[in-house]
């Protein structure tokens, strides 16, 4: 994989960018860059960056954050010290965007500076099980309403494809002809696949595999 | 098979609408609810339904009651404060008899409270909220699968008893995803020969009021809405019996609690005690049948609620007070985690109540 200094995650709401987002940190981390993710969803005040806080912390990642997120103050505010990403040349810099047009419009006022430095990838994050983007078609047309949203284009894709606690290998495999009919509909390359750690260990035959070690839940919930 | 997909309880309920022939939504905003207007707004257009957010939750409940009146499967959605605001229609479209599916995905409260998950509109769905005398039939969905489940059911319900079904979920089902399967089975529809179509100038104009002028004649009206009542507490009370075979101790929980609750019974059951669970689906009709019976075969129940205990009020009731009931009980957001329940339920073995 090779790394620009802003990588900026956006796509359908729920396709799994926070995680994404907040495991590629960890991972530019790990090879000793000095890292800040921003959290900028200003659409769900729910499942958040900051949910990660501890172990981007212990992985020496700077974290920055809406002052109210996690608390009952449901306010679409960004946090000033967002600006720090694009501003300060000498961090990597991740993005967490909020989901669809409306999540993308916050990311509107650094596109200008973004685009003059010209050193971004924008992913798209896509999940074909998700039920408003179960085609390439569907799916290309929530990258477009981004696009418009925010100016700016999307240079690449992560297959996120998956079923939650079901996800096996095969699921991942049966959406490979989803993600290279986006892929060629778009024209951009699938930058990677991800998949919980137990799963993308199987993707031997893949290239590009991502694995994610997802949020911890507060408890497992039984099926019924 | 049907394909499994990965969807947010919000998500699976109004999914749930649309194949249970839903074409009109009406609402207004508010968290942990607002994917259902965002699912609908996106996808009504698309097959030519009416997606409409309105200028206030009043004026959504509103139009809920003009579409039903017009005989048309309809629904609308909030979550606690905005569920207050709706009172006064869902006492209107009780006292005219027509059919709706109301969706509440409980907050903390009272007031503006917060945004986290709870249980506390128990009261409110099950015994009122609006004025009068009427009832809901409230459903109590425990996972995203029940979420579409049993929006399907609330349509069915709703339309066979001519009254309101209400979804009361709460903020963590509403939010979380889970994969689940939608089958093609066939919904169930009912002929509305009361219903405002336009009588075309071939017969008597029909009538949808909830306004009489003779109390004896609202004494009638009220009078025949409980016999009606009275059938569907006697038919449609839904509950889960988990391990309740041999119990000596019950745990009685709804929704998100219920989940919870199972897993403390799981492991209190690894202790060598002897507990099962029963979870109401319906918290109106209440499972009295299945509480009266456990009643006569337990030792006491532990009732888990996000909320400050309310359905345990129901769970006495029907248990005629029979046998001792403990709260084990979060509320505000909070929800207890399995070692809470679990050291309720070992509260309970000792005969602490």
């Amino acid at each position: 994989m090779n790394h620009k200094r802003l990588t900026l995650f956006a796509g359908h709401y729920g396709s799994g960018k926070t995680n994404i987002a907040v495991n590629y940190a960890i991972h530019l981390a790990k090879e000793g860059k000095k890292v800040c993710i921003a959290d900028l969803d200003i659409v769900n005040p729910y499942f958040r960056t900051k949910d990660s806080a501890q172990r981007l912390q212990s992985a020496g990642v700077t974290l920055i954050s809406p002052q109210f997120a996690n608390t009952n103050v449901d306010l679409p505010a960004l946090p000033a010290e967002a600006y720090r990403l694009v501003q300060d040349k000498s961090i990597y810099g991740i993005m967490d965007i909020g989901g669809d047009d409306r999540g993308a419009y916050a990311l509107g006022r650094y596109v200008d500076t973004i685009r003059e430095e010209g050193d971004y990838r924008m992913v798209f994050v896509a999940n074909c099980y998700r039920p408003l983007t179960p085609t390439a078609e569907d799916a290309l047309e929530v990258m477009h309403e981004i696009e418009e949203a925010c100016k700016l284009q999307f240079t690449d894709i992560v297959n996120n494809s998956n079923l939650g606690p079901e996800t096996t290998a095969q699921t991942v495999l049966d959406s490979l002809d989803f993600i290279e009919k986006l892929s060629s509909l778009s024209g951009l390359p699938v930058f990677a696949h991800s998949a919980m750690e137990s799963v993308a260990g199987q993707l031997t035959e893949l290239p590009n595999v991502f694995p994610l070690r997802l949020q911890e839940k507060y408890f497992d919930l039984p099926t019924i | 098979m049907a394909q499994r997909v990965l969807m947010k309880g919000n998500e699976a309920i109004a999914e749930a609408a649309i194949r249970a022939g839903c074409r009109h939504y009406f609402g207004y905003p508010i968290t942990p609810q607002t994917e259902i207007a965002a699912y609908m707004a996106k996808k009504m257009p698309k097959i030519g339904g009416v997606f409409l957010q309105a200028e206030s939750e009043i004026a959504s409940i509103n139009m809920v009651y003009g579409a039903a009146a017009a005989g048309m499967r309809v629904m609308t959605s909030s979550s606690s404060p905005g569920i207050s605001l709706k009172s006064e229609g869902l006492s209107y479209i009780a006292g005219s008899d027509v059919p709706a599916l109301v969706v509440n995905v409980q907050r903390g409260g009272p007031g503006l409270g917060g945004i986290q998950p709870s249980q506390s509109d128990y009261f409110q769905a099950t015994k009122g909220g609006g004025h009068g005398d009427y009832r809901m039939i409230v459903l109590a969905p425990a996972s995203v699968q029940e979420m579409a489940s049993l929006t399907i059911k609330g349509f069915e319900l709703a339309d066979k008893y001519l009254m309101t079904s209400m979804i009361l979920a709460d903020g963590t089902i509403g939010q979380m995803m889970e994969p689940i399967t939608f089958e093609d089975t066939e919904v169930k529809t009912y002929e509305k020969p009361w219903a405002l179509t336009g009588t075309n100038g071939q017969r008597k104009h029909n009538v949808v009021n909830s306004l009489y002028l003779k109390p004896d004649e609202l004494e009638q009206k009220n009078i025949a809405r409980y016999e009606r009542y009275k059938v569907v507490e006697e038919n449609e009370a839904m509950w889960e019996e988990y391990m309740m075979e041999d119990a000596e101790y019950c745990v009685v929980a709804f929704g998100i609690a219920s989940r919870v609750a199972k897993n403390a019974v799981v492991a209190a059951r690894k202790e060598g005690i002897k507990v099962g669970l029963i979870r109401p689906i319906t918290l109106w009709p209440f499972p009295k049948k299945a509480l009266a019976k456990a009643a006569e075969q337990v030792k006491g129940f532990v009732c888990v609620e996000l909320n400050m205990g309310q359905m345990i009020e129901d769970v006495r009731l029907y248990t005629q007070c029979k046998k001792p009931v403990s709260l084990c009980s979060r509320c505000g957001g909070m929800i207890p985690s399995p070692e809470e329940v679990l050291e309720s339920i070992r509260k309970a073995q000792k005969g602490e109540f």
